[in-house]
């Protein structure tokens, strides 16, 4: 893991009004089997793809929300939610599914992926990346 | 240094095909090497060799066909992406039980962790989208 | 970090999204419809020349020149860069990241 670059998914696109949560998702996926560090992040208007009791049969969409659930099982448990985009669209982490790994490192006990974050920690912490990807 | 270019937007409707198209255009003539361009999202619809702009307008698909000749560049359509959005050669075209493929010359399909690829191996990675 | 803004600050949010994650010595570049927020008089003018105390901003020519738009009527402070400069940029920075 020395040689691993660090990226990180910026995700700032609210779901089904366009493909792009959808299609980020997959390359997060996708790039997980490379044993990268991967991040994500949720701002501005990414952080409504959390939203929990998402419900598309009426659209007659795939609800692709359950996929968030497994990134745990991906070993994907760095996950960034920011408190400003939250607060400015009237949300609390209560409204955001409740995402969870288990930790190798701790008798593999049950720990929340999501961290909520300032702009300002944010902001280091993408400084902090190899690879920035947005979609 | 070495470069991956991402698109993620198709051409015509949004510019940045034509911003992704010049910036790799400029670092190649700069010197630069450009490991690979990805395409996702709708960037997959840059490689149809199906579209037949007006005469007075730029052909995107052509322009980056004759970059790739020139410089023996890697251009990649995301398979899952260009599978939704009906670009096939001719393998994905028989696969899916398509009567015909449209790639273009100079572009290959192959599957997202080719991106992934892109990021680790090259120095920069710059992605161009809507 | 490289930041590119393709958006008008008009019509999105990306421009000030970008400015409040964009940590001291880091530039702002702004490509295609993104140029409108280099313009000086705006109501977004501000916002630019209160962060360029800690930012680098540059405009890409071509964009600024397709739409009309003379290097006078820029913030001051602000570079404009083509192509080249662009590929410069990308250079210079250890990354860079699109406020799509």
């Amino acid at each position: 893991m020395s040689d691993a670059k660090r990226f990180l998914y910026v995700n700032r696109k609210a779901p089904y009004g366009t493909i792009y949560a959808l299609e980020s998702l997959e390359v997060v996926l996708i790039g997980a089997a490379f044993e990268q560090d991967v991040s994500l992040a949720f701002l501005d208007d990414g952080v409504f793809e959390l939203v929990k009791d998402q419900n598309t049969e009426e659209l007659g969409v795939k609800n692709f929300s359950p996929t968030y659930k497994a990134l745990g099982d991906y070993d994907v448990n760095k996950i960034y939610v920011e408190k400003e985009s939250l607060e400015a669209r009237g949300l609390t982490i209560d409204d955001l599914q409740h995402l969870t790994y288990e930790d190798e490192d701790d008798d593999w006990a049950e720990k929340d992926s999501i961290r909520v974050v300032t702009a300002a920690e944010l902001a280091e912490i993408m400084e902090a990346q190899d690879i920035v990807l947005s979609f | 240094m070495k470069f991956s270019v991402l698109v993620s937007e198709g051409p015509y409707t949004h510019e940045a095909a034509d911003t992704a198209y010049n910036f790799t255009k400029a670092a190649l003539d700069k010197g630069h090497e450009i490991f690979r361009v990805f395409f996702y999202h709708d960037g997959v619809n840059n490689g149809t060799r199906l579209a037949s702009p007006p005469q007075d307008d730029r052909n995107i698909t052509a322009r980056w066909t004759a970059l790739a000749k020139e410089h023996d560049l890697d251009l990649v359509l995301c398979v899952a992406a260009a599978q939704r959005r009906g670009i096939a050669d001719a393998d994905e075209a028989k696969r899916n039980g398509k009567d015909a493929d449209n790639i273009a010359e100079g572009f290959r399909i192959s599957g997202l962790g080719q991106l992934i690829e892109a990021g680790i191996e090259a120095d920069r990675l710059v992605t161009f989208g809507d | 970090m490289l930041h590119i803004v393709n958006k008008s600050p008009f019509e999105r949010n990306s421009l000030d999204s970008c400015l409040q994650h964009a940590v001291k010595g880091s530039a702002v570049l702004l490509i295609e419809d993104g140029i409108y927020g280099a313009m000086k008089g705006t109501q977004k003018s501000g916002t630019v020349e209160a962060a360029a105390k800690d930012l680098k901003f540059f405009a890409l020519s071509a964009d600024l020149k397709a739409r009309g738009i003379d290097q006078d009527r820029l913030i001051d402070g602000v570079e404009v860069v083509d192509y080249n400069g662009f590929v410069d940029l990308v250079a210079e920075y250890d990354k860079s990241q699109s406020w799509l």
